[in-house]
């Protein structure tokens, strides 16, 4: 068996490019939270771009590795070390059978992909390998690792030494802005609410999982309304509907929740804004305390900014080519 | 019950990869019916670069791949398909109507409702000693009566993996409304038997909830692993517009069904049944009645 699971780490689980097809079943996408760095690291160690990695949080995990690969660390700043000697991030190296490997502190971002050259070989459940762990799913059991977890790997052929560029890695800062379509159920905030929301400088809670980013901040104002049959009793309330990914739901009208990749697929809560995908990469690098402004874009600037996002993902694959 | 009046539905952008469409702002079955016939018919023309189609209570939201398809061009194709479908009232559609055991007032969900009274509008009730009061009825015998009478149309599946919301086939007046927690519990049994709103759902894997509680059901309704029969074909039991009749049952039947959980050879009792929304609206009861003797037909 390739690679022995020595410590875990926080909550470090399979993911890849996510599925398609399952949501409203509610069933979510799930993946790496920063898709970016996902392709990045797999980029580097000579993968498809949708290969399965290990999606490591604050707290990296301690892995023996029974043969020889290539290897790459990409997203948060959490160094690797072979044999706690350090290795660089963004870079591809290689790791002996018998070689431990680990990481030192998180200094930046929240969450860092390791690639393995042959991808991580978990079985495909509905055409992924990523976990769902609210639906026990996926990964390994659809569960986070475990001590003493092996890790199958499929086979590779990567190249050590290839980095990606300075300018091609995302910067990752306490203070963050996220770009957002306004609408859905942004009609129940006043004016003022809907203000407050957009010129609020938010912090981000300890609550910040593969499913939800909940912030703090001021509330913010409802219009006043006699509530619609079915939709329950709370002003934020609305009959049940379906949440895109990246929405931004205000349950009680305080702390706004973004969904992610492992979103709950819908329910009672006004959505009054959704941040565009390529964000969501932004959003999977903010540790609790990230300031973060909401910056609003309509469907053409949302869509601008979508191709800027994808010639910058172009520019990736062709210094790793 | 007749036809209302349709509003014209509300489209929202969910950044740059949703189109949102609220069909109407309070939940009707005509509202859910419309939601269906919409999202089906889109499902047969599935135009490239829609990825995913999911049909809601009183609303649907298509994710799409905005480089593969114009997002105007796709919001013109589902306001034409609005306009096609219409009030819905003349659409059949094939479904199946199931029954669900329930064992109410279990000890399980008693438990666990115990635990988060402080969290509770009525700390001195259970939870369905509650929603009786509320609703006007002498004890929760009564409730429970209204509860398991009539059949309920599954309205939307999500939230999260498998699990249905369901509204009760009777006139508004008859409808159970019961607020949901004041504060959500961090912890349900899995497979509880909930309410919220003015909906009932089943919890399809143990979690943090809102719903009230009052039973469980022995049946599994989701199962990744897919070894019962139910889900040979996935591992998600409910679909949309499923018809649901929920069946009081006791400890002992519980029990028995729990065995053939574990023995693998527990079904779900399900029919196929067409449905159509006019003839229902006309004679609710009447088309209940004859819904539930194809349930019961062998």
């Amino acid at each position: 068996m390739p690679i022995e699971v020595r410590k875990p780490g926080l909550s470090t689980t399979v993911q890849d490019a996510g599925r398609t097809g399952y949501y409203d079943l509610g069933i979510p996408p799930s993946g790496a939270l920063d898709q970016y760095s996902l392709r990045a690291a797999n980029l580097l160690v000579g993968n498809p771009v949708g290969a399965a990695a290990l999606e490591c949080v604050y707290l990296g995990p301690q892995l023996v590795f029974t043969e020889p690969a290539v290897v790459a660390v990409a997203g948060a700043e959490m160094a690797p070390r072979v044999n706690g000697e350090g290795r660089p991030l963004w870079e591809s190296f290689d790791v002996r059978a018998g070689d431990v490997l680990d990481f030192g502190y998180i200094k930046a971002g929240a969450r860092a992909y390791l690639a393995v050259s042959g991808g991580i070989d978990v079985p495909e459940v509905l055409g992924s390998r990523s976990t769902y762990g609210l639906g026990a799913l996926g990964g390994l059991e659809g569960r986070p690792l475990q001590e003493g977890d092996t890790l199958p790997l499929g086979a590779g052929d990567g190249t050590a030494g290839r980095s990606v560029p300075e300018d091609l890695r995302p910067a990752l800062g306490k203070d963050n802005e996220v770009r957002v379509v306004m609408g859905l159920y942004d009609h129940r905030l006043t004016e003022a609410g809907r203000k407050t929301f957009l010129d609020t400088t938010w912090t981000l809670t300890p609550v910040a999982d593969r499913i939800g980013f909940r912030y703090k901040g001021p509330a913010l104002e409802t219009v006043e309304r006699e509530q619609p049959f079915g939709a329950g009793h709370d002003p934020s309330n609305i009959v049940d509907a379906p949440y895109p990914i990246g929405s931004i739901q205000v349950p009680g009208g305080v702390e706004p929740i973004i969904l992610h990749r492992d979103a709950v697929s819908g329910g009672g809560y006004m959505m009054i804004a959704t941040v565009i995908s390529g964000d969501l990469d932004v959003v999977a690098q903010s540790a609790p305390n990230t300031r973060t402004r909401f910056i609003e874009l309509d469907l053409d600037a949302a869509l601008a900014a979508r191709a800027d996002h994808r010639r910058r993902v172009q520019r990736l694959h062709e210094a790793l080519g | 019950m007749t036809t209302a009046q349709v509003q014209d539905a509300r489209y929202s952008w969910g950044g740059d990869e949703h189109i949102f469409v609220e069909l109407a702002e309070d939940m009707s079955l005509q509202a859910n019916f419309r939601a269906m016939a919409i999202t089906k018919l889109l499902r047969e023309q599935r135009p490239d670069g829609v990825l995913e189609i999911c049909p809601a209570n009183a609303s649907y939201q298509v994710r799409f791949d905005p480089d593969v398809i114009e997002p105007r061009a796709l919001l013109a194709q589902l306001q034409d398909l609005e306009k096609q479908v219409g009030d819905a009232h003349e659409l059949t559609l094939p479904t199946r109507v199931l029954e669900i055991p329930v064992l109410y007032r279990d000890p399980w969900t008693t438990e666990t409702l115990m635990r988060f009274r402080d969290r509770h509008q009525d700390p001195e009730a259970t939870d369905i000693e509650y929603a009786a009061r509320i609703n006007g009825f002498a004890d929760a015998d009564e409730f429970i009566a209204a509860h398991s009478r009539s059949p309920w149309f599954t309205s939307m599946v999500g939230f999260v993996a498998g699990l249905p919301f369901m509204f009760q086939m009777v006139p508004r007046e008859r409808q159970l409304v019961v607020p949901k927690y004041l504060r959500p519990r961090t912890d349900t049994p899995k497979q509880t038997v909930g309410y919220g709103g003015c909906f009932a759902c089943i919890y399809s894997v143990r979690g943090a909830g809102g719903y009230q509680m009052f039973g469980i059901t022995p049946a599994p309704i989701y199962d990744p692993t897919q070894k019962l029969p139910d889900f040979s074909d996935f591992m998600v039991f409910f679909r949309p517009a499923d018809i649901v009749k929920f069946t009081p049952i006791d400890r002992e039947r519980y029990d028995a069904h729990l065995a053939e959980v574990e023995a693998g050879t527990f079904r779900i009792r399900t029919r196929p049944v067409d449905f159509s929304l006019q003839p229902f609206l006309d004679d609710p009861d009447g088309y209940n009645a004859r819904l539930l003797e194809v349930l019961r037909a062998d």
